[in-house]
């Protein structure tokens, strides 16, 4: 068998080997191996439906894969439930802002810090502990004072924002973002942006997809680009966009 | 209707009572109006009257508490309530069954003459078994295929109670369903059973809001909100589905336990899928994930199902229908202006 890259769990965080996926005869990832380091931004780019998306879902156990493997910390996994999450230390936001709508904004983060195990969760009733973390996540986004609003009454971008809180206060170490750009107005862009440069300081792995060029030379420094659900081209973010075909597909002229 | 409930009830802080009750407090009004309604009409009817509509409120309350845990905090639209209700009366109906049945001609069911509080239990626990095995299947099914499935169960308990002859009597039903016994004395006074189901109620209640204050609560809206979000963040979604949905049907088996023993006779028609239907309107009636609201939407169906009785211009007959009209219409004009119920904030 030949070398995986991502086996080797010091300079690798996450990868995946021969990873495919079919949605009823349409082919999402092909064959998909890929690695990401450890404590940097990767950046995956791809026109759309080139199953970037199907990537994020595949490696936080929302869909199962049919061949292939999911490499986390060295160790290879056929299957990935999502309730495994945590443990494994990965987490995520989603493309089309996934929060809890109908509850405080305050649960929205307290439901990630709590007990997993049914009987815990039944005897316990927040602890102040876990309400200082809470606490926290929100302050760092700056929404401490939306605490009592339902989640459903935030704008887009404040939505977007205690996604990601919610995210961060799992204090997880590896990070899959999927579009957190996308529909933000330059002062939200900061933000998040500041978000991403926090966790690289702090040695957390990231992966994140957006469409946008300017982000991804200002923040990634390892770029995946994906194509009809194949890798196209992996690499340090320089080396690969100096790359013809890339330039060709994406920088236009 | 601009103001939302969180804003009101924040402003109404600031305003103190007479304030909030200027200002459109819909919350407090419903439970002003709610409250002399009870006091009115105890005072109207009389104590004997007051006696009857708390018991039947402490069993619908039952039904209401444990269905909105389902419904209103797990987001599991569930129309088969009223089987688990017929199985817990149906146990402590034939568990306490005595030899009073052999004396009549018509099919006879063997009898086991166990004490009440034996009895229910076993009614509690069966449904909650029940409960387990229905609910591992149901588990893959939510939104409206959920309700078409909890639609089949309700229909499939209805025809067990009709058609297991030989242990429910079918559609003779079953009489004489005998009264709770503490230590050598029976419950046969209307006030002592009064005050044993609003015991019952009580305890439900307590259950019901030691759950929903909990870690395990919170975890049950987020669940309702996005179950696939919810999982990845470390929840095995099912297994808190199915650990509510079986709590759930426990404590309506309870209700059932304690409205065969308090009506002393039952039979299939008291368990149709039309009652469940009927649950679920008064949950939302009351508000979706509330458990005050719950109590309170069991209150005013009660009194409206008591009080019609008395409209002078409704003849007798037409006082079961009426008050189904008027519980549509009030639902109708509740689901156009507030959504979330007298006491919600979370909406369907």
């Amino acid at each position: 068998m030949t070398q995986i890259p991502a086996r080797d769990a010091e300079r690798y965080a996450l990868g995946t080997v021969g990873v495919s996926k079919n949605f009823g005869g349409v082919q999402a990832l092909h064959r998909l191996s890929i690695s990401i380091p450890r404590g940097q931004i990767t950046c995956v780019i791809g026109p759309n439906g080139s199953g970037k998306s199907t990537l994020i879902n595949i490696l936080s156990g929302m869909l199962p894969l049919d061949s292939g493997m999911v490499i986390v910390d060295g160790e290879g996994l056929h299957v990935v439930h999502p309730y495994e999450m945590p443990d494994l230390g990965i987490t995520r936001t989603f493309q089309d802002v996934r929060v809890f709508n109908q509850i405080s904004v305050w649960d929205n983060i307290m439901v990630v810090l709590t007990r997993r195990k049914l009987l815990p969760a039944l005897l316990e009733r927040g602890k102040a502990s876990q309400r200082e973390r809470a606490e926290q996540a929100l302050r760092d986004v700056g929404m401490w004072d939306k605490r009592n609003s339902l989640a459903e009454d935030l704008s887009y971008g404040q939505r977007k924002l205690l996604e990601m809180a919610r995210a961060m206060a799992l204090d997880a170490s590896i990070y899959l973002f999927d579009e957190p750009f996308a529909g933000l107005f330059p002062q939200m862009l900061t933000r998040v942006k500041d978000i991403f440069k926090q966790l690289r300081a702090r040695g957390k792995s990231i992966l994140f997809i957006t469409h946008n060029m300017d982000i991804v030379r200002e923040l990634s420094d390892h770029l995946i680009v994906m194509d009809s659900g194949e890798l196209l081209v992996e690499g340090d973010v320089d080396e690969v966009l100096a790359r013809r075909e890339v330039i060709e597909a994406y920088l236009g002229d | 209707m601009t103001t939302r409930t969180g804003e009101s009830t924040e402003a109404g802080q600031r305003l103190g009572l007479v304030g909030r009750l200027k200002n459109g407090n819909i919350e407090l009004w419903a439970n002003l109006i709610v409250l002399a309604l009870v006091i009115g009409f105890v005072f109207w009817r009389g104590s004997g009257f007051a006696i009857t509509i708390g018991t039947v409120f402490a069993i619908w309350a039952i039904l209401t508490v444990s269905l909105n845990l389902v419904v209103g905090y797990t987001g599991l639209l569930s129309v088969g309530h009223i089987g688990f209700f017929g199985i817990g009366a149906y146990s402590v109906a034939i568990l306490t069954s005595t030899t009073d049945y052999s004396l009549l001609r018509t099919q006879s069911i063997p009898t086991h003459e166990w004490p009440f509080f034996a009895a229910l239990p076993v009614g509690i626990v069966l449904a909650g078994a029940v409960a387990l095995v229905v609910g591992v299947v149901f588990n893959r099914f939510r939104d409206d295929v959920f309700v078409l499935v909890s639609f089949g169960f309700a229909i499939i308990s209805f025809n067990l109670f009709l058609n297991a002859g030989a242990i429910t009597r079918g559609a003779f039903g079953i009489h004489e369903v005998a009264r709770p016994n503490i230590v050598g004395r029976t419950l046969d006074g209307e006030l002592e059973y009064l005050i044993m189901a609003l015991a019952c109620l009580a305890i439900v209640s307590l259950v019901a809001w030691a759950i929903v204050t909990s870690s395990f609560g919170r975890v049950l809206t987020a669940i309702r909100e996005d179950e696939q979000a919810a999982a990845v963040f470390g929840y095995r979604v099912t297994h808190y589905k199915l650990a509510i949905w079986v709590i759930s049907a426990m404590m309506a088996a309870m209700a059932g336990g304690l409205f065969s023993s308090w009506t002393s006779f039952i039979d299939p028609n008291s368990f149709i899928l039309l009652e469940s239907i009927l649950l679920v309107s008064i949950v939302i009636l009351g508000g979706l994930a509330t458990i005050w609201g719950s109590l309170l939407g069991a209150m005013t169906f009660v009194l409206l199902e008591e009080g019609m009785r008395f409209l002078p211009f409704i003849p007798d007959v037409y006082v079961g229908q009426a008050r189904q009209v008027a519980l549509g219409v009030l639902l109708v004009v509740l689901m156009l202006f507030r959504p979330q119920g007298l006491m919600g904030r979370y909406k369907l």
